[in-house]
């Protein structure tokens, strides 16, 4: 009877390529995934598909020029690493913008962290199997895309936040839109919320799926959102203020699994409470300049070019040498929607940075996605991926 | 223990604990700008790390960042800096380790798994080998990448560019050809004023300073 029996075989692993072009890889990633079946062994995320070399091009530009590559970074929210490397410049400087500069900047860093949260949700969700929130969703992004488009003419790559304040002031009729805005946003979310929170299916792929406990996620140097859905109650924006933060009132939401849906409920709550930092700034913002009044640090205004051979001078000098920053070192840390955003700027006293070190929250999450997947089913690989908030222009860099 | 009155009274706090407990591993630990930095020698950073973590009075749960920075003009041209974080006590410190080119840094992945990509990061862009490291690749840089661009002597447009070849049907690489050639514009020369020094002044000695010396 033996004889008639197969041989046995021996079943090995095998290794599956995921990406580099995959509509859920949120960008270019490639993951080599060890599979013991439907299940995966290792996962070994390749990056650098977008590298760019954007610390190395920073050495080359003036400190002015090097703010637009901040926005092409994290290309989701711009604003919130502008200011990163803005704050970092000032420190170096000893400057400090003025009141109403440090308003528009929360104002904006909020209105940036509801752009980053929504297209999160809303691509996690289509990544698990939900189309509507990402139709929906993109149109709250079109407005908020607007407010960018009023302030610096740009809708995506601001290059707003300039050190020693932000590059105008508000436009005519603009609070009153946001403010308009701010009414609106909670029933969107509440929609949002109908759609996704209580869904069944969206539960099924989520819950007690890439469970962080609180020891791993700082081990692993998780920040941001996925810090917090692991239940540590940890936020720059409270614990050390930077722009004023310390004159608003909120909450930081935090979770309890650190699964990805804990990791979803987080971001939906942060957006409630961005509203809430939101309608504050716009009752709190007080009158009064947006930048430094140092001429030698930022520009004129255009009228006054026009008369004072001064203004013209100063315009010109600053645009073609830019100004010096003192020779010294300094960390920058800001809560960029998806985490730690910080800066590490080494000056020589010349008016280009020595080294600029951006620090991107994305690329420690990614490098946890191992440990995260390790036992998970492939299907676990999208829903894992989105929720950790991935965008691979910081990634990269 | 009592909670510091202010973060920088903390940090100084931290700053005389770290001298008097590791003497013989910090080079030197100050507090500029409100920022603590330690200089640590490179063999002793792991004790230093793992002190920094498990010590009550620092507990720097968290490595943030590891970077590189390059003086070429230095002995040990390499700087590797460390950033942590300490959540409980809400401070911040940097550690910095010297190192040349042939030297190795000790690897930080058997305390916090967050150091492997960092690490990797540093070897990848600045040619900084870590011992102990269980998988030192590249890993920003094109499969086959020659050269660690973020050191100075790297050129901004490096040596090879991609494009896909028609006849070969595949992505070939060449050497860097530039329309014109690369500038770097140095706006700082010119805007510094006149020298007051005219050829022939060193000759004449400096005015005696008041007060003398």
């Amino acid at each position: 009877m033996i004889a008639t029996l197969a041989p046995e075989t021996e079943i090995e692993n095998y290794t599956l390529n995921f990406g580099p072009q995959h509509p859920a890889a949120h960008g270019v990633l490639r993951l080599v995934l060890e599979m013991d079946g439907e299940v995966i062994d290792r996962v070994d995320p390749h990056i650098g598909l977008l590298h760019r070399g954007t610390e190395k091009l920073i050495e080359y530009k003036t400190y002015l020029q090097a703010i637009p590559y901040f926005d092409r970074l994290d290309y989701v929210s711009p604003m919130n690493q502008e200011q990163a490397f803005a704050i970092a410049v000032e420190k170096l400087l000893g400057i400090e913008p003025p009141p109403r500069a440090k308003y528009i900047r929360i104002l904006f860093a909020e209105l940036t962290r509801v752009l980053n949260h929504i297209m999160n949700i809303a691509s996690y969700a289509m990544d698990v199997g939900a189309m509507t929130p990402f139709l929906w969703t993109f149109e709250e992004r079109e407005k908020i895309m607007a407010f960018y488009d009023d302030v610096c003419g740009a809708r995506m790559h601001a290059n707003y936040i300039r050190p020693g304040g932000v590059a105008l002031d508000l436009p005519a009729g603009l609070t009153e839109r946001i403010s308009d805005w701010a009414d609106k946003f909670p029933k969107v979310i509440d929609d949002l919320e109908t759609l996704l929170t209580e869904n069944r299916i969206f539960k099924q792929r989520t819950v007690d799926i890439g469970t962080v406990s609180e020891a791993e996620a700082l081990a692993w140097g998780f920040t941001g959102p996925n810090l917090r859905a692991s239940g540590v109650p940890w936020d720059l924006r409270k614990s050390q203020p930077y722009d004023g933060y310390d004159q608003i009132e909120f909450d930081i939401p935090v979770g309890k699994h650190g699964d990805c849906y804990d990791r979803y409920l987080v971001r939906v709550l942060e957006m409630r409470e961005s509203v809430r930092i939101i309608r504050q700034c716009l009752e709190k913002m007080p009158s009064g300049p947006v930048k430094v009044n140092d001429r030698k640090i930022t520009a004129p205004p255009r009228a006054e070019m026009k008369s004072s051979m001064e203004a013209l001078i100063h315009h010109f000098k600053l645009y073609t040498e830019g100004f010096k920053v003192p020779a010294g070192e300094v960390y920058a840390a800001t809560e960029a929607p998806k985490g730690e955003f910080s800066v590490y700027l080494v000056s020589d006293g010349t008016n280009r940075p020595y080294r600029c070190r951006i620090r991107a929250p994305g690329f420690l999450h990614l490098a946890g996605m191992d440990a995260m997947l390790r036992g998970h089913m492939l299907a676990d690989v999208p829903a894992v991926l989105g929720s950790i908030d991935i965008v691979f222009g910081e990634v990269d860099r | 223990m009592t909670r510091p009155a202010s973060p920088l009274e903390g940090l100084s706090q931290t700053c005389a604990h770290l001298l008097q407990a590791l003497p013989e591993d910090v080079i030197s630990a100050e507090i500029v700008r409100g920022e603590l930095i330690a200089t640590v020698k490179r063999a002793s950073i792991v004790t230093a790390v793992n002190f920094l973590r498990d010590d009550t009075v620092c507990q720097f749960t968290q490595l943030i960042d590891i970077c590189g920075v390059d003086y070429p003009e230095r002995a040990e041209r390499f700087e590797v800096v460390y950033h942590m974080l300490s959540m409980k006590k809400n401070t911040r410190i940097r550690l910095k380790v010297t190192v040349g080119e042939d030297t190795p840094v000790p690897s930080l992945t058997g305390i916090f798994p967050s150091a492997d990509w960092l690490e990797r990061e540093v070897w990848d862009m600045y040619g900084v080998y870590f011992s102990g490291h269980p998988d030192l690749r590249r890993i920003l840089t094109d499969y086959g990448f020659e050269g660690h661009p973020l050191r100075k002597d790297f050129p901004l447009t490096g040596y090879v560019e991609v494009r896909y070849d028609e006849d070969q049907k595949r992505v070939i690489y060449e050497p860097v050809k530039l329309t014109q050639d690369f500038r770097s514009f140095d706006f700082l020369s010119p805007w510094e004023g006149i020298q007051r020094l005219l050829p022939g002044d060193e000759k004449t000695a400096p005015p005696p300073k008041p007060g003398g010396a």
